[in-house]
């Protein structure tokens, strides 16, 4: 037989499908997402809005009533120094725990992610696709705490829009990494604790949020200064406060975007990894 | 003219074509340097018992493991290249189901068309079609969870058809499925097979082999031991019937000498002694005369597993 002969019209019936492109890949997953978080979402955002709220009263308006406004506050009520804090520390909370057990369990205990592999989608999509829907996440629980916060008389101000950018881009600067040290874990995720207690925990407590990483001792303040929490407190204060100055919001927001696009690139390549052996 | 060639695929036609064909994982070669070529609109099968090396093709050809060595192409193109695009093409069943448990039946097919770049509207009227299929259509809007496994299996199989695939890949669709629900899955491919979509199966089942596949290579240790439609395999390595000769345990061998001239070959089982002949009731009787009284003879025609017995010297399924 020939090469040239011609064929019957066999039944190579063309297939509807097609590859999307990167931005819409991505948008599919949170679609995907979306789809089974519906159902439950009222209750999703209040606990994840809960902790911080619960912050914000205990500390910020009871413990708050014993701590005088003076340089450690910036100058401001202790409410109103803390609440910009807690958004940066709710979005790094909420990024964490969406970033550890999902993710294991999508390679794990569902395998969804073998089964999205099957299909046009690559494994570098799915993980941008997995990140985009904890950047919305955080995002819209930040937009939730922020609006109470608000109606509580703990921040005004245009600022908080900026400050919530900044929140959700010091949450992502966490989520990255930590995805693509979840797409790793082969066993039932109990490293995870200790990301909670040896890092996420020390993290909200250490790294500005409740005092300045000053008044720590010396040889502590370089730890808390690596922390993205440190420098998400940073920013979400400068723009609530309204004292943007340019180098330092330059540097923190330099430092944040860093950790986010490495930890993207890590998560990109262990997805990478993982699914196509 | 022109328009019904646009998707006929590059070279000799070939929907899949693998040349020395190679898996390894790290010093381990799951598959050996294969070579298989599946036509156009055939139904191809890959035979052999676990470890083979089925899965590890199979996952080859659906772009989703990189090969070590060798040549492939799928539809036409490379993996390596264009594995997306050959993807979007093609329908994945994947040896254990992937589905997502925290959704329905209908979301599951609706989500994964998706994938596909189906539009919204497409996708709804899609999966109703796939529903009525699979016969899910009373659970459409139950959660996975609750399937039962042939069910599951279904929906996996109607999940894999929902961007009209022009071939289709299926690793042991029905291991693990009581009878009932095998047949009725059986039911289903054929019908995929009469509608023109090329169906890649792997089994360690025979009579799934026979059921559904017009070629299949017998593949063992990562090799491929045979070639052929299921009836030139048993023609060619097996007689047209077996007789089956069950014994006490131990006394089977000590009998094979004595009636080892009535058949073409002879294979001692732990339990039982197999008689290759092309007139079973013949030999059986002529058994009988010598003196020799198994518990039970059988007469049966051979099989694949007759096949593969021949091959390796090692029964199918353990
Ligand atoms: N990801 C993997 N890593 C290491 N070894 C593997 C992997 N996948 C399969 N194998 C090995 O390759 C061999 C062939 O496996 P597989 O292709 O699944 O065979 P089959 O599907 O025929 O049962 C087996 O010995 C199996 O243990
Ligand atoms: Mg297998």
């Amino acid at each position: 037989m020939s090469t040239d002969t011609v064929r019957p019209p066999l039944a190579v019936r063309p297939s509807t499908g097609r590859v999307v492109g990167p931005l819409a890949a991505a948008w599919l997953v949170v679609e995907a997402k979306w789809t089974w978080y519906r159902k439950g979402w009222r209750a999703t955002i209040g606990s994840s809005i809960l902790m911080p709220l619960l912050f914000l009263i205990a500390l910020g308006y009871g413990f708050g009533t014993q701590v005088k406004s003076g340089a450690a506050t910036e100058g401001m009520r202790y409410v109103a120094y803390l609440a910009p804090a807690l958004l940066a520390s709710a979005a790094v909370q909420n990024a964490a725990s969406e970033s550890t057990f999902p993710i294991l369990a999508g390679f794990k205990w569902q395998k969804i992610y073998w089964g999205i592999g099957a299909t046009p989608m690559s494994p570098a999509r799915i993980a941008a696709g997995e990140l985009l829907w904890i950047s919305m996440r955080v995002l819209i629980s930040g937009t939730v705490y922020l609006v109470i916060a608000m109606l509580l008389g703990a921040m005004s101000g245009l600022g908080v829009v900026l400050a919530l950018l900044f929140a959700t881009l010091c949450g992502m600067s966490l989520a990255a990494p930590l995805v693509a040290f979840s797409a790793t874990i082969e066993r039932e995720g109990q490293q995870f604790n200790n990301i909670f207690r040896f890092l996420v925990l020390p993290m909200t407590l250490f790294a500005g949020t409740f005092f300045p990483v000053a008044s720590l001792p010396v040889y502590l303040r370089p730890i808390a200064w690596l922390t993205p929490l440190w420098h998400g407190t940073e920013l979400t204060r400068a723009a609530v406060f309204g004292r943007m100055h340019l180098w330092p919001v330059l540097g923190h927001t330099a430092y944040l975007l860093a950790l986010f696009g490495l930890g993207a690139w890590l998560a990109a390549r262990q997805f990478q990894r993982r699914l196509a052996v | 003219m022109a328009v019904a060639r646009v998707r006929l695929v590059g070279g000799d036609g070939a929907l899949v074509s693998a040349k020395g064909l190679l898996k390894s994982f790290g010093e381990f070669q799951a598959v050996k340097g294969i070579d298989v070529e599946v036509q156009p609109g055939e139904s191809f099968g890959f035979l052999g018992p676990n470890g083979a090396g089925k899965s590890s093709t199979m996952r080859m050809i659906a772009c989703v493991s990189p090969r070590s060595g060798g040549e492939l192409s799928v539809l036409g193109l490379d993996p390596n290249i264009d594995g997306p695009k050959i993807r979007a093409r093609l329908g994945v069943v994947p040896q254990e189901d992937n589905l997502d448990v925290e959704l329905t039946v209908r979301q599951n097919l609706q989500v994964y068309g998706r994938y596909f770049g189906l539009g919204r509207a497409h996708v709804k009227a899609k999966a109703a079609e796939l529903l009525e299929f699979a016969q899910l259509t009373d659970r459409a809007d139950a959660e996975v969870d609750s399937l039962s496994g042939g069910m599951k299996r279904r929906l996996t199989i109607a999940r894999a058809l929902v961007n009209d695939p022009e071939l289709l890949l299926l690793d042991e669709p029905t291991t693990g499925l009581d009878p009932q629900a095998r047949h009725l899955l059986w039911d289903r491919l054929f019908r995929l097979k009469q509608a023109g979509v090329t169906l890649i199966v792997t089994t360690h089942y025979m009579d799934e082999a026979e059921q559904l596949c017009d070629r299949l290579v017998v593949m063992d240790s990562g090799r491929i031991a045979a070639l052929g439609s299921p009836a030139e395999l048993i023609a060619r390595y097996c007689t047209r019937e077996v007789l089956e000769l069950r014994f006490p345990p131990g006394e089977q061998a000590a009998a094979e000498p004595k009636v080892a001239d009535l058949a073409e070959r002879t294979e001692v089982l732990p339990d039982r002694l197999l008689l290759y002949a092309h007139d079973g009731e013949a030999a059986l009787a002529a058994a009988h005369n010598r003196g020799v009284r198994p518990l039970s003879g059988l007469v049966r025609r051979s099989s694949l597993e007759d096949v593969f017995l021949r091959l390796t010297g090692r029964t199918l399924v353990d």
